[in-house]
């Protein structure tokens, strides 16, 4: 049987098959397409899922937003980006 | 003016065809079915899917019937993902094989989601009136092979709800992603058998938990989403998001509504896509703008605090068991005529279970042209 995945620092996401994340020009919002429900994203968390290209850790994601939150400390902003992909693993829309 | 309640939809389902090898006896298509004869083109279906997509819609599901009969299902879906549509097909799968589900895949098909009526053969071809179970199983595992995401929609009601466990068992076995444990809702086909589906308030309580302990158990294996029998609810149930707010119906022929049961409410008059565009219906029909928003409420909707939570609840149900379509849903606790469900709930759990009213096309020879049915389905 499958296993359910948890992620962590060093974990490469990606989208699963089941789901298409997009800019959506009509609401103006970046969106997940997912079966029988559509997940609209606001800005913090777009420009998370943004760099999800199948290539780069989480741990690298979290270097390339930590710029942006110079008031942050690091451990915070990774955690909330683990967060953010975990809550997407447990819904299968993001596998490593 | 325009209606300040006329938002962007988010999903169209078209139900290419009615033809369908099954016949379950809680179908969601209305009693009365289309032919084929009345099906419109593949050239009207592609018009509307780039409507669609022009409106804002994000989501795009091919359902039926048995969308598979239809052979541009395919250029469709196509269509469909050209314009970045998330494309969902709703399918019995019998009539799949391991080259057509290349061919959906190839056309840029992203989910798939399989109807199952139990867990065995014998009670779930029973129910659909035709040898479903095993293929279903057997098309299942190649949706997986070939690479779609599946999603298992479990239709429960009194007599099946206790092969639940097995059934999610058999999802996770089969690798999909996602249950719909959906019980069966009660309109058309499944109104007529209601006596033979409507469960128990014991077997909903065991249901809900055992839904819920499940949910825990599988997290990041499957997802569940879980719909209750509104009979029981103390409130009603936000049918589709509000009428004529998210979500759009297109039948075989062509007719626009805001729900697929929309047209039990039977004097409302539908607009055909073969007429006028998507948009001008979305936003004129006047179908669509009868129970849009809140203003056409009377009491005890009218001065409810939820009255633009759950949108009155359902309007198909309310007209079908009270006859006024404007009325408060009777599965609200404040609906004065919530004793209309006095009856069917009191006939819950009789010993004697009657027989099915199979759903069928009232013809007198098929018109499916792919020779499966027997003769009770004709």
């Amino acid at each position: 049987m499958l296993t359910p995945i948890i992620l962590k620092n060093n974990d490469i996401p990606k989208f699963s098959k089941s789901v298409k994340f997009k800019f959506d020009v009509q609401r103006n919002k970046w969106i997940i397409n997912a079966p029988e429900r559509v997940i609209e994203l606001n800005e913090s968390a777009a420009e998370i899922l943004q760099l999800i290209n199948g290539k780069i850790s989480i741990k690298t994601i979290t270097n390339k937003i930590k710029n942006k939150y110079v008031h942050t400390p690091e451990d915070l902003i990774l955690n909330d980006i683990i967060k953010l992909l975990q809550l997407l693993a447990d819904k299968r829309f993001v596998i490593k | 003016m325009k209606n300040q309640y006329i938002e962007i939809p988010y999903a169209i389902l078209c139900e290419l065809t009615h033809r369908c090898p099954l016949s379950c006896p809680y179908c969601t298509n209305p009693i009365n079915l289309e032919k084929k004869s009345n099906e419109i083109d593949t050239n009207t279906w592609k018009r509307l899917i780039t409507e669609a997509s022009n409106m804002g819609v994000l989501q795009i599901h091919f359902s039926g019937g048995e969308p598979t009969v239809r052979k541009d299902l395919e250029e469709l879906i196509n269509h469909a993902n050209s314009l970045d549509l998330y494309t969902n097909l709703i399918t019995s799968a019998v009539l799949l094989n391991e080259d057509r589900i290349k061919k959906l895949y190839d056309s840029g098909l992203d989910h798939v989601q399989v109807s199952f009526q139990d867990d065995n053969s014998k009670s779930g071809d029973k129910i659909a009136g035709y040898k479903a179970h095993e293929k279903k199983i057997k098309i299942c595992k190649l949706i997986r092979k070939i690479g779609l995401p599946l999603t298992i929609n479990a239709v429960m009601h009194r007599q099946n709800l206790h092969n639940l466990e097995n059934i999610i068992k058999m999802a996770v076995d089969l690798d999909a992603e996602r249950i719909e444990v959906a019980q069966v809702q009660y309109y058309g086909w499944a109104l007529k058998n209601i006596e033979a589906f409507l469960p128990t308030r014991k077997q909903l309580d065991i249901t809900t938990k055992l839904v819920n302990r499940y949910k825990k158990k599988l997290k990041g294996i499957l997802v569940f989403d879980y719909v209750v029998p509104d009979y029981y609810a103390k409130k009603p149930k936000v049918c589709l998001g509000g009428w004529a707010k998210r979500f759009i119906n297109v039948t075989p022929s062509g007719r626009v509504l805001p729900c697929h049961a929309a047209e039990s409410i039977d004097y409302l008059e539908f607009d055909n896509i073969k007429d006028k565009s998507l948009a001008w219906i979305w936003e004129n029909s006047k179908s669509f703008n009868e129970f849009r928003g809140s203003s056409w409420m009377s009491e005890p909707c009218k001065s409810c605090d939820r009255k633009e939570v759950d949108w009155g609840g359902c309007r198909c149900q309310a007209y079908a068991l009270t006859g006024d379509p404007y009325a408060t849903d009777p599965t609200c606790e404040k609906s004065p005529y919530r004793k209309v469900l006095d009856k069917p709930l009191s006939a819950v759990g009789k010993k004697i279970i009657p027989e099915f009213k199979y759903r069928k096309i009232k013809v007198k020879k098929s018109i499916f042209g792919i020779g499966h049915n027997s003769k009770k389905n004709i």
